[in-house]
């Protein structure tokens, strides 16, 4: 896993230089047991991996981080690679991984280069939706700029389109139903998958704040 | 804004049943019509108002956009004349688009119109001037100042191809059926708390980001006040079933949307702009049973029984009220 060596280079390159802060917990460098080392697979600053369709965790508040790990624990949100991992952590552990996390900077998605027309697609359902078919527009729960509303509606933007067609395909197929009120489900279910394509990678295109809109 | 009457809301009583805020058309009114009215004919399909992208490329263009601007961000584009954290886009949905979310697309059409309330014709442009005096909470632009000119450009626009004087599928806000129970406050916190808190914040105030608000408050400061049409609770009510949760619109039962959009507007917001200097009085000028302004929820419950009796015997003499002509669909300001 060359790729995934890599990014933890990267991610620790990246705290070494920027931040003089404490040191990430071990949780997150080292891992615990079953809880295998967060970094191996979303890197020290979060940044995931775009191929293998880890997310970005980078700036995740620290209230969604939890409940995402409390719902993989209760079976709510199911994952063969995560549930383990989220049985595995203690209250600590969460706690300090999503205090590390939530205090990197959202790095920007390498996305992949897609055609303007679906890129175009995918901007209109988050900016407008399609309320001839009662689909509410994206950013209207996750913001103007998709980075989020706390504490309830986390960032979508600067996501990897990959992670994000798996939860929207999630929603819509059942597998996923850990949303309040089924406030996504709704959502998804609403979407073509071409649609999900589309917005997926249009999100993939905006990284930080006021990029690529 | 030498018209200041086309604003009064709930104006004058006009016998027992028919006070100023009931609902349109009362059947006073339609034996007060002239005997030559038709009832106009109803749209049959969903009427599609143009794509924003046919939004032409010249002058004309520019307005409707600057139009759709001040629509959807009142608070940046049109920020003199708001008193609020409100957009108008926040009750009229899909930037004025979505039908039962009061679109402006039907709105456009059906205007001028008389009022029998307020014994004044109401035009587009005085019902946009209400919503900025009462919904948004402000002043309303002068009537040829750029921002009229440019929001009913959009209005205009968005009507493209829908018959003048129709009133359309979709038009105004839902009217919701009269709940079997009395509504009631404690059930409504329930749903509110339920339903509505996780966008709207755990004391309707809403949540910012980025600025502004992403979900508007629900009351206090920063809310409509109470002259708006939303204050009303069976307005509101019917907003509220057809539009939320957001996203989910539809969901709740008539019953759970009188109950929250009752506990709703039993907060406190901004004073109505006509107070007199006492609630009573401006009470008994401008607000009728619809509304909590000066009264209990067991006052409104009980006022609501009366009506619904009354309805039940106007049926019996007259079947279903159609829209007349030429008669103004508000309910309020
Ligand atoms: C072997 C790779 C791997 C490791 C190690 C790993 N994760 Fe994950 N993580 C994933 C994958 C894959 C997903 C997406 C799961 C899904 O599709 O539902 C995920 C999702 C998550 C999410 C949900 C993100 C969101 O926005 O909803 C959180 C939170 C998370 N991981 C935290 C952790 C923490 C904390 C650790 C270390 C204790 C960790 N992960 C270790 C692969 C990994
Ligand atoms: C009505 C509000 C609403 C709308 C509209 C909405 N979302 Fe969400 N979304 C949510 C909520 C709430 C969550 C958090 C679910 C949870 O707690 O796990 C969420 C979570 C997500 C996630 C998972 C984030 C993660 O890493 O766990 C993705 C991806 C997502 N939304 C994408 C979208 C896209 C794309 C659209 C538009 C097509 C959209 N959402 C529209 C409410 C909304
Ligand atoms: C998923 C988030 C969400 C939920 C849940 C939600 N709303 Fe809203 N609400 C919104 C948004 C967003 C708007 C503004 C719509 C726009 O600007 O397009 C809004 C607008 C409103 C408005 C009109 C504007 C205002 O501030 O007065 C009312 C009234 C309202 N909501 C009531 C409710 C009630 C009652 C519930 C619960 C039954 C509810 N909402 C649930 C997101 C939500
Ligand atoms: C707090 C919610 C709210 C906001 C904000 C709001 N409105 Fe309204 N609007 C209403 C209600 C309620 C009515 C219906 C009043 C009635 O007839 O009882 C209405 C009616 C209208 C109508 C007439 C619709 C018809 O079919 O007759 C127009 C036009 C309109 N509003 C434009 C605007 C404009 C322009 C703005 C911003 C300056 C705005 N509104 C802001 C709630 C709102």
């Amino acid at each position: 896993m060359r790729s995934t060596t890599r990014l933890i280079l990267m991610g620790t390159m990246v705290m070494a230089a920027s931040i003089a802060a404490a040191a990430p917990p071990a949780i997150v460098t080292q891992g615990k047991g079953a809880a295998i080392a967060c970094a191996s697979c979303h890197g020290v600053d979060g940044a995931g991996n775009a191929q293998a369709g880890f997310p970005v965790l980078a700036q995740l508040p620290p209230a969604h981080f939890a409940k995402q790990i409390a719902d993989f624990k209760a079976g709510t949100r199911v994952n063969p690679i995560m549930t383990p991992i989220a049985m595995a952590m203690s209250a600590e552990d969460i706690e300090s991984s999503a205090r590390h996390y939530a205090g990197q900077a959202r790095p920007k998605a390498g996305a992949a280069p897609a055609d303007p027309a679906v890129i175009a697609r995918g901007k209109q359902l988050a900016i407008n939706g399609a309320w001839d078919r009662d689909v509410p527009p994206c950013f209207k729960c996750h913001a103007v700029d998709g980075l989020g509303i706390e504490p309830a509606f986390p960032p979508i933007a600067g996501q990897h389109a990959a992670y994000t067609v798996s939860q929207l395909q999630a929603w819509k197929t059942g597998a996923r139903t850990n949303d309040p009120q089924t406030l996504m489900k709704t959502v998804a279910e609403k979407l073509t998958d071409d649609e999900i394509h589309a917005v997926a990678d249009y999100l993939a295109t905006i990284g930080t704040p006021g990029e690529g809109k | 804004m030498n018209e200041s009457l086309g604003y009064l809301l709930c104006g004058l009583a006009l016998g027992a049943m028919v006070s100023g805020c009931d609902r349109p058309p009362p059947p006073a009114t339609t034996e007060a019509a002239p005997a030559a009215t038709a009832p106009v004919a109803v749209a049959p399909a969903r009427f599609a108002p143009p794509a924003e992208s046919d939004i032409p490329e010249n002058e004309f263009g520019e307005a409707v956009l600057l139009g759709k601007n001040i629509f959807v961000n009142t608070q940046q584009y049109a920020k003199d004349f708001v008193g609020n954290g409100m957009n108008c886009a926040n009750c009229h949905l899909d930037n004025g688009r979505k039908a039962d979310s009061a679109p402006l697309w039907a709105a456009y059409v059906l205007y001028p119109a008389y009022r029998q309330k307020t014994g004044q014709i109401d035009t587009i442009q005085s019902r946009i001037q209400g919503c900025f005096l009462y919904s948004m909470n402000g002043k309303p632009p002068a009537l040829d100042s750029k921002e009229m000119t440019a929001l009913v450009t959009y209005h205009y626009w968005l009507a493209k191809g829908a018959p003048t004087g129709v009133k359309m599928t979709g038009q105004g806000y839902l009217k919701v059926a009269k709940p079997a129970q009395k509504p009631d406050v404690a059930r409504g916190r329930a749903i509110y708390e339920n339903n509505c808190a996780i966008c709207h914040g755990a004391n309707g105030e809403g949540i910012k980001a980025r600025g502004g608000y992403a979900f508007p408050p629900l009351w206090g400061k920063d809310s409509f006040n109470w002259g708006a049409g939303m204050h009303r609770v069976d307005t509101a009510a019917g907003f509220i079933q057809a539009n939320m949760p957001y996203g989910l619109g539809g969901t709740l039962s008539d019953q759970e949307a009188w109950d929250v959009a009752l506990f709703m507007n039993s907060h406190e917001r901004p004073q109505d702009p006509r107070f007199s200097g006492s609630v009573a009085q401006t009470r008994d000028q401008h607000h009728d049973e619809n509304c909590l302004y000066g009264r209990t929820p067991e006052e409104l419950a009980a006022a609501l029984e009366k009506q619904a009796e009354a309805a039940t015997a106007a049926e019996k003499i007259k079947p279903a009220a159609e829209q007349l002509e030429g008669i103004s669909p508000a309910v309020s300001h």
